[in-house]
This record gives structure tokens, C-alpha cells and sequence, in this order.
């Protein structure tokens, strides 16, 4: 009885041992065929599904499927610890991987900067940061956009649907990079609509639904028309508007679907593009260890790193047409966002008159005050 | 005669068995979960094996996480053999974190030795006493050490996040809030040219140890029988309370063992990032191998290889990110399940109607 019963276990297991063996034989092992394709690494801080920042660079990567001769691997949730550099290093080892995107802010310093010193054969690219010449390892790039141009526009929409002209901004961080995105998206309204006004609240994090959605509440409750975000992802934002019967405008990526009937448009990112380049560059030989690919890539409207969400069903053909000139004279350069004068909401002359800032000014970087008829404090109370 | 002798082996054949047949079925499902997922079912495997065992490389990587899992593994396997189960691993992990960085960063200016002395001293002490909290509570007070233990690691780990992002906050960790650094000639080295650290021969030190100490030694006896019967136990007049206590004691002392090495050999200092779940997957450790001290050693090399392939399996197959917490929590359901098996099947105790 037990012998017999010992004899089929036997059987069994060796039959699945012989299939296992079988199938691992027969099936090609994975790395085969990708090794002659150009293998690029990504890693997102976040889930690939945020609707939100996250989700832009993950559908970046996923648009490289047009490029036959690359095979782009992706880790999402890499926290910004050791964790980084080991997903950085398994990408470099175990996939072959030419050239790493890290695309959180928090990978540079000090995991990227350590795992470039240590592969110097490959190269990085990292979502914005400032890298240091001289003292940072040479096979790092920097690559951002100026998605300011694309909140300007967000702004016109919004200032043409809003009678009353007032506009709420859920912000993370009083940094220059949201505070130039308040002041365009601010600016663009008010070109439609003189009497425009904003009361803006910060969060603290970039990722705090919870908090996110009391302040979006909170600024409903204050009347504004038009609710907008500077967040990781302001799809809760979004999802405020939808309920309280209010305007939005998205962020980051397109959030029309939690917001299908008060959704208007939004700034998102446009990776594809930049990732494409860079990979048509890295096929190409070019590295940015020998200045070949530029050590900054940083885009505009023009240069397709951002793009205007498509416009929800409440925009009407004309407005749609006045966004479109708009957007045809930042893109000939017979307008600029920041003109002067411009004043801060302390009184002070940030712009003097006759004066214009361009967009890649570097002085915009340094931004730290908010215009006149926006309602918060840049030190983010 | 014969027959008897042959009792032991068999029964641990059984505890052998039940066990790696509850891990294999727990794999064809997880197998079948990412078939739905969209991932090729052999595919998923041979990820797993490469990122795991695939090279050299990859051997290091599942040696890096085995290290923790072992010590962390002990720390319930231990008090287990005294008959108190703890979930606790992840809090004794991360007291033991913290208290290492204290000890780190008060001994700058001595010697390295002295000052990775400190940092195991003091992280083993802190895993121990927090391990031996939770035991005896449960033996004074008759609070539950599952329960008790599961709040214990909240409490651990608010505790570390109070200090880390208060009083022992480096200033110039802005985004994400730490101590400072632990210098780097103090850290704990690595072993020979490789990237494995010490902390795997903590890891197998400390489990040959406990394997010595539970069948070679009267304290060993002493556990065996508190944890097998403790009215027996009683009744011969061994002091349950310190055997209890000391079982406990030891377990958490490894757990802290590892939160000291992912502090002085993997994070260099403490912040959040230490409590990454090496305490959770330390229990499946310890039940997958029915508490003993060597089956450890195998069992958390096998699931630090699986947790390796965490990246390579959504490099590889594109599956979430979570697939990995999918495959250990059919894994620990099937291992809780697999329990009710012990004693019926007839052929691990095929001797009793001989006679």
C-alpha cells in the first residue's frame, strides 16, 4: 500500500521534474535577442498608475515600443534609498541596461551620483536636479521641461469658463518650480479675464490625497470657479471638482476620466518625445560623458517636452479657438508670459515695465513671490 | 527496536514535507495568478530563478537578503520552541536599528572595532528586550505575544520615526528624514571582494548556534519541554518564567542583530527606509521551516532569491510591483493552512499498528 503510494509520488515528481526541464529547454532564455537592442532602465518613485507624475514618465518609457532597436525594463515604487541603487544596479548587470532614468527628484543625490561613479560606462539621466560641474561624475545628464507655457494656456481655458474669475490652487511645495506654474497659470487668466483672482493652499508633500482633498475642499467652499494643482498627482483635486460642481484644470498627466464632465484641460508632461531623442542618440553612439548628448536638455512648448490636455465636453468651439491663438503666439514669440510690470502680492515690483523675462531665464528658477491677486503665502502656510 | 529509532526521522520527514509541499503549490498558484496577469507561467520562474541564482551577481544579491531573513527568522523561531509565538520581528528590527545607530554615532571617536562591538551589543540588547517584552507579558499577564508582539512593531516603529525625524535628525536630511551618517570607516565590512556583507555570518553564526544551544545543551532540553508541555514542565520544576524569557530574549537579540546590520552595513544610518519588511518575512521564514535553526539558513536563502526578483519580475514580465508581496501572502496562507495536515497522513506515523 505505501509502496505503491511511494512509486506514484515518485512518478509524479519525476514527470513534473521532466516538464520543468522540458520547458526550460524549449523556451528561449529571456535575455536572448535583447541583447542586440539597446536596453534603457526606468525608475519611477511612485506606482505607474497615479495618474500623475509617475504615470507621465511611465507612458513616456512605454512609447520607446515604437523604437524597434530599443528595449526599455521599468521598476516602479523604488523608494529614494538604497533601494534605488540596487534596481540601478540590477538594471546595469542583470538586464544590460546602456542608460538608467531616474526620474524622482531624490535618486540624484546620493544614489545616482554613486552607481554613476561606479558603472562610468553607463550613462544617467535624471528628472531635473542641478548637477555640478566639475565635482559630479561625467556620465550624468539632467533633462526637464518648462511646463509653465502649458499652465499659462491651462489659465486662458480657465479664465474664459469662470464668470467671476476666481481660481483655486492646491500646491505641495512653495518651490520656484510651483510657484512659476501658479504665477503662469495666474497670468493666462488673467489676459482673458482682468479681474482674475487666486487663493492658493499648500499641502507640504508632494503625495498627501488626504490633505490634497481637504484643501481643494476647503478652497470649494471659499467659491472659487475653477480648482487647479501643483501636486505628484492632482487626480483627487480633480475628483473635488466633479463632486462639488466646480471647474478643474489637471496636472502632471491627463485626469479627464475622474473628472468627465467638469474637466477642462490640463499641462502634462510629454516624455515620449525626450526619451526618444535620447534613445535615438544613444543608438546613434552619442554619450554625455564625451559632451556628445548635452549635459542639459531641458524643453519648452515648442519642443513638445509638455502639451495641453485634450479639452473636456464644457469648452465651446470658441474658446477653443482663443487657447489655440494663444498658443500660437507663445509659439511664435510675439508673447511672452512674464511682461512687465508685474507686481508681487507684498507690493513689490518683481518685473519692472517694458521689461520681459523669457522662459529659459535662468532667473526664473530663483522664483519666490507670488503676483498681485493671488491669495497665500510663499513660505507655504 | 528498529522501528521506533526510525519515529524522529520520519516525523521530521513530515516537517519537512508538509511544508515544502505547501510552499510548492503556493508557487503554482502564484504561477496561475501572474498567468492572469499576462505573464508567461514558466516565465515567471525563470525570472525568479535568474534574479535569484542566475549569476554570481544575482547569487549576491539573494545572499544579501538572506542574511536578515535568517537572524530575523530566529527571532521567531526561537521563542517559538519555548511555546510563545511573536510576530514582533519587524519591531525588534528596527529597536535594534535605532539603538545601533545611538551606540554608532556615540562611539565616532573610538576605534571601529569597539564602536561595531557597541552597535551589535546594543542592537541585540534592544531586539532581545522588546521580544521579551511581548513573551512575558503573556506568561505574567496572560496577554497574547501574537497580538501584543504585532502592536509592539507599530509602537517600534512610531518610536523610530519620533526620534528620527526629532532629536536624532541629521539638519541636512531634508527629504527624507534620517540620522546622521555613521562614519565610513565604523561600518561593518564587506566579505571579501564581494558586495555580501558580515551579516550573513551573523546570520549562519547565530543560526549553528542556536541549533547547538537547543539540541546540545540542558537549556535547549529546558525550552524543548516548556514549549512542548508546559504543565510537565512545571511539574519537573523548571522555572518556565526565565526559560521563557531567555528563549525570547535570544530570538529578539537576532532580530536586532539584523536591524545593527542594516544600519552599519546597508543604510549607514537609520531612517525609515530600515523598516522594509525583513521582520514580516522573517515569520514566513520560521514557520516555512517549522522553527528549526538549520532548516533557516535553507529556507531564507530560497526567499531571499524570491525577493530578489521583486525588480526582475516587472523588468522582465512587466508585472506590478506588488507581485511579490502577492506571492508571500499565498505563501503564508497555505503555510498557516498546511498546519491542520500534521498527524494525518498515515504514512508519517506508519509504526504505531505494527506491534
Amino acid at each position: 500500500m505505501t509502496k505503491s503510494n511511494l512509486l506514484s509520488r515518485r512518478k509524479f515528481i519525476t514527470s513534473l521534474t521532466t516538464a520543468g526541464a522540458a520547458a526550460t529547454l524549449l523556451r528561449p532564455p529571456l535575455a536572448m535577442g535583447a541583447e542586440a537592442r539597446l536596453v534603457l532602465g526606468f525608475l519611477y518613485g511612485g506606482p505607474k498608475n497615479d495618474l500623475g507624475y509617475n504615470q507621465a514618465h511611465a507612458e513616456g518609457k512605454q512609447s520607446l515600443i515604437a523604437l524597434p532597436f530599443v528595449k526599455a525594463v521599468e521598476e516602479a515604487n523604488v523608494v529614494e534609498t538604497v533601494a534605488a541603487e540596487e534596481s540601478m544596479r540590477n538594471m546595469i548587470h542583470q538586464d544590460g541596461a546602456r542608460a538608467i532614468f531616474a526620474t524622482s527628484y531624490g535618486y540624484l543625490d546620493p544614489f545616482v551620483l554613486r552607481i554613476a561613479r561606479e558603472n562610468p560606462n553607463t550613462q544617467f539621466f535624471h528628472c531635473g536636479g542641478f548637477y555640478r560641474d566639475g565635482i559630479d561624475p561625467p556620465n550624468i545628464g539632467i533633462y526637464f521641461g518648462f511646463i509653465d507655457e502649458v499652465e499659462y494656456l491651462a489659465g486662458v481655458t480657465a479664465g474664459l469658463m469662470s464668470r467671476t474669475g476666481r481660481m483655486g490652487f492646491v500646491a505641495a511645495k512653495p518651490i520656484p518650480q510651483v510657484l512659476r506654474n501658479i504665477n503662469s497659470f495666474m497670468l493666462g487668466a488673467r489676459s482673458v479675464n482682468p479681474s482674475a483672482s487666486m487663493k492658493v493652499l499648500f499641502t507640504g508633500d508632494w503625495v498627501l490625497p488626504v490633505r490634497e482633498a481637504e484643501a481643494a475642499s476647503s478652497l470649494a467652499d471659499q467659491g472659487v470657479e475653477v480648482l487647479t494643482g501643483h501636486t505628484g498627482s492632482p487626480r483627487v483635486i480633480m475628483q473635488v471638482a466633479e463632486r462639488r460642481g466646480i471647474w478643474a484644470t489637471g496636472y502632471q498627466f491627463n485626469q479627464s476620466v475622474v473628472a468627465p464632465n467638469r474637466f477642462l484641460t490640463g499641462a502634462e508632461w510629454s516624455w515620449g518625445v525626450v526619451y526618444k531623442r535620447y534613445a535615438q542618440m544613444i543608438h546613434d553612439g552619442k554619450s554625455v560623458t564625451n559632451g556628445t548628448i548635452p549635459r542639459h536638455m531641458a524643453g519648452t512648448l515648442k519642443d513638445q517636452f509638455c502639451r495641453l490636455s485634450p479639452f473636456g465636453p464644457a469648452v465651446t468651439p470658441a474658446m477653443r479657438n482663443q487657447v489655440a491663438r494663444a498658443q500660437e503666439q507663445l509659439l511664435n514669440g510675439s508673447q511672452a508670459i512674464y511682461r512687465g510690470p508685474l507686481r508681487d502680492n507684498i507690493g513689490k515690483v518683481v518685473v519692472p515695465a517694458g521689461k520681459t523675462i523669457a522662459i529659459e531665464d535662468p532667473v526664473l528658477d530663483r522664483m519666490n513671490w507670488l503676483l498681485e491677486g493671488i491669495e497665500g503665502d510663499v513660505k507655504g502656510l | 527496536m528498529n522501528r521506533t529509532a526510525f519515529i524522529p526521522s520520519r516525523k521530521s520527514l513530515e516537517s519537512v514535507t508538509i511544508p515544502t509541499a505547501a510552499f510548492l503549490v503556493s508557487m503554482a498558484l502564484f504561477g496561475g495568478f501572474c498567468v492572469l496577469w499576462g505573464a508567461p507561467f514558466w516565465g515567471v520562474f525563470a525570472s525568479i530563478y535568474r534574479a535569484g541564482f542566475g549569476s554570481w551577481y544575482s547569487l549576491q544579491n539573494s545572499l544579501l537578503r538572506a542574511a536578515p531573513l535568517m537572524l530575523c527568522g530566529l527571532c521567531t523561531a526561537l521563542p517559538a520552541r519555548a511555546g510563545i509565538i511573536t510576530v514582533g520581528n519587524e519591531g525588534a528590527f528596527v529597536m535594534g536599528g535605532l539603538a545601533a545607530a545611538a551606540a554608532g554615532l556615540s562611539t565616532q571617536s573610538a576605534p571601529a572595532w569597539f564602536s561595531l562591538l557597541a552597535m551589535a551589543i546594543a542592537g541585540s540588547i534592544a531586539g532581545g528586550v522588546w521580544i521579551a517584552i511581548a513573551a512575558g507579558l503573556q506568561h505574567y499577564r496572560g496577554v497574547n505575544a501574537v497580538i501584543s508582539s504585532l502592536l509592539l512593531n507599530y509602537i517600534a516603529i512610531a518610536l523610530m520615526l519620533q526620534l528620527v525625524e526629532g532629536p536624532m535628525r541629521d539638519p541636512a536630511s531634508l527629504n527624507f528624514p534620517a540620522t546622521h551618517p555613521i562614519l565610513e570607516s565604523h561600518q561593518l565590512g564587506r566579505l571579501f571582494s564581494s558586495r555580501v556583507h558580515f551579516g550573513l555570518v551573523f546570520g549562519i553564526v547565530a543560526s549553528i548556534l542556536a541549533w547547538f544551544l537547543l539540541e546540545h545543551t540542558v537549556w535547549g532540553m529546558k525550552v524543548k519541554v516548556v514549549g512542548g508541555n508546559a504543565r510537565t514542565a512545571r511539574l519537573v520544576g523548571l522555572p518556565l518564567g526565565a526559560v521563557i524569557l531567555t528563549a525570547s530574549f535570544f530570538g529578539g537579540a537576532c532580530a536586532g542583530l539584523a536591524g545593527m546590520v542594516e544600519v552599519a552595513a546597508v543604510h549607514g544610518r537609520a531612517s525609515h527606509a530600515i523598516a522594509a519588511g525583513y521582520g514580516y518575512v522573517g515569520i514566513l521564514v520560521a514557520f516555512l521551516s517549522r522553527q528549526s535553526p538549520l532548516r533557516i539558513m535553507i529556507v531564507s536563502l530560497i526567499l531571499g532569491a524570491v525577493i530578489a526578483s521583486g525588480g526582475s519580475l516587472q523588468r522582465d514580465l512587466d508585472l506590478p510591483d506588488a507581485t511579490i508581496a502577492v506571492f508571500e501572502g499565498i505563501t503564508f496562507l497555505l503555510i498557516l493552512a498546511s498546519e491542520t495536515l500534521y498527524g494525518r497522513f498515515e504514512f508519517f506515523r506508519a509504526t504505531h499498528n505494527a506491534s
